[in-house]
């Protein structure tokens, strides 16, 4: 059983939150983007990201993020929820996979994922919590909580060395960011 | 019997004219259909995936999996109810993208496996195109210049046909496609999959004016659309709600989430076709199945000088006769593929 199967459900984070969970708080749709937009540029490929939260919490959002930090526009990208797979051609390969409409896991051979996730691009995955065994054992997890408003608590959970130093120079940056926006 | 078989013999001989196959299997339906070489459509055949319902959407390898099971069974219905047999076929059109890879592998394989065996070309369409051709098969068929709109659950573009052969993206939706966010609507108010019809049905005995819901314009300016905002408007206003310890009325809602919806689809088409300075618009795709839609076009249409095509409702949604019949206006203007040909998952149109 791998670690985020454990994470207690969002609903309860508040409460049951282990306390070493970093997080960080947004306060606008665009606030969130810029977080993505520091993450994709701190990529360096092969990373697997999966994003979990209710319709509306942002995940679509923090992609269009991700992809402008991988030299992306974000009007390339939209919801992948019909296609289920959209790729997109940056410094590196993005892969923006969607499985809102999936429930049964063994449909996951058909989407060939294994592809994506062993190749050399970045992949990210929302409604990740749909099929956790489609997550290799090294990733990041991105919880999307609403806060009032238009306020969003992203919460991280990295799974491999190389992840928590992501998340811990994503952070760094963020706060720096925050000091100092361009 | 015999009697009747000879006579379909003889009709056949009697009628000969090029016919094309088209064969749609992009996403949930298995659709087959005749059309002639001129864009009659002979027969028309879809299998829904009613799997589907049952696991709450597509599953991508059940989808190719069922597909396979049917395929067969569906062209030869297509054929028998087009009075033909698959000697008869003088092309082969098939959608190679854009779709589920697994998806749309099927029907090419079979439309590559009876193009070769009949010594016939293949003709690969694009699934967008297929949309638009719908208008050849309107009750008066449009033919360019005209402004189309196809909003379905997995596109929401807008484009200006000057000639079949070139077609230009004047917007598209920047996150959700409109068929999308209503599903997702549904979702979020509780109700069943998919979304669309449950929402225009709930639509009608609600008022719109009593939930107060943004209208989704990402800019003025372009022809661009975004329904994700309206999604987390939905969310906050279902949010303030529950704090309040009351329910929604879900009539209401569906009212004012559709009429945002809409308003937004027939303004940035209506402003298309304004901006082109061409009369004819063609408005097609699962959500020109609309109620609203369809009568605020017909209403707002005329105003604005224009003149508003609506295919019938199964045209509109996927169907393999749009394939036909843009696969022999391409056959006609010479186009083919070998059999090396390969699904196009993300195949785009008219980009620039």
């Amino acid at each position: 059983m791998s670690r985020h199967e454990t994470t207690p459900p969002v609903s309860t984070t508040i409460h049951l939150r282990p306390v070493e969970e970093p997080s960080l708080e947004t306060d606008s749709a665009a606030a969130t983007q810029a977080v993505a937009r520091i993450l994709g540029d701190r990529c360096a490929g092969g990373e697997v990201i999966g994003l979990v939260g209710m319709l509306g919490s942002g995940k679509t959002c923090f992609v269009k993020g991700l992809a402008e930090g991988l030299g992306v526009a974000s009007e390339k990208v939209s919801s992948p929820t019909f296609a289920l797979i959209h790729e997109y051609e940056g410094r590196l390969p993005l892969c923006h996979v969607d499985l809102y409409r999936l429930n049964a896991l063994d449909a996951l051979h058909g989407l060939g994922l294994e592809e994506y996730t062993e190749s050399g691009g970045i992949t990210v995955i929302e409604w990740a919590d749909k099929a956790p065994a489609v997550l290799p054992s090294h990733h990041l997890l991105i919880r999307f909580e609403p806060l009032e408003g238009d306020r969003r608590r992203l919460a991280f959970s990295p799974h491999g060395s190389r992840y928590e130093l992501l998340v811990a120079e994503l952070l760094a940056r963020w706060a720096g960011h925050r000091m100092d926006p361009r | 019997m015999r009697n009747a078989g000879m006579s379909r013999y003889a009709s056949r001989r009697f009628l000969f004219r090029p016919m094309i196959l088209g064969i749609e299997t992009s996403c949930d339906e298995t659709a087959a259909s005749v059309a002639s070489n001129e864009g009659v459509v002979l027969s028309d055949i879809v299998r829904s995936q009613a799997d589907h319902a049952r696991y709450g959407g597509v599953v991508p390898e059940l989808a190719g999996r069922r597909h396979i099971e049917v395929i067969d069974e569906v062209v030869r219905e297509a054929l028998s109810r087009a009075r033909i047999e698959v000697e008869d076929l003088t092309g082969v059109a098939v959608t190679a993208g854009p779709g589920l890879v697994g998806a749309l592998l099927v029907g090419l394989a079979y439309g590559k496996a009876v193009a070769y065996a009949r010594k016939i070309p293949l003709v690969p369409v694009n699934h967008l195109d297929g949309h638009m051709s719908a208008a050849q098969l309107c009750p008066d068929p449009v033919t360019p210049p005209f402004v189309a709109l196809i909003a379905s659950g997995g596109h929401t573009n807008l484009y200006a046909v000057r000639a079949w052969e070139s077609c230009e993206l004047l917007g598209r939706t920047l996150d959700d496609a409109a068929g999308e966010a209503f599903d997702k609507a549904a979702k979020m108010l509780g109700l069943a999959y998919p979304g669309g019809p449950i929402i225009d049905r709930l639509a009608r005995h609600g008022n719109s004016d009593r939930v107060k819901l943004p209208r989704p314009y990402p800019s003025r300016e372009d022809l661009n659309f975004s329904f994700s905002g309206l999604k987390t408007s939905l969310l906050y206003h279902l949010r303030d709600l529950k704090a309040a310890g009351a329910a929604p009325v879900l009539e209401d809602v569906a009212a004012a989430f559709e009429k945002a919806i809409v308003t937004v689809l027939v303004e940035k088409t209506l402003a298309a076709a304004k901006r082109t300075g061409i009369r004819d618009v063609v408005v097609t795709g699962g959500v020109a199945a609309n109620s609203l839609l369809r009568s605020l076009f017909k209403l707002c249409g005329p105003q604005a000088g224009v003149k508003v095509h609506i295919p019938s409702l199964h045209y509109c949604t996927d169907n393999a006769a749009m394939i036909a019949v843009a696969g022999a206006r391409l056959a006609r203007a010479g186009q083919s593929a070998g059999l090396d040909c390969e699904p196009r998952p993300g195949w785009s149109l008219g980009e620039a």
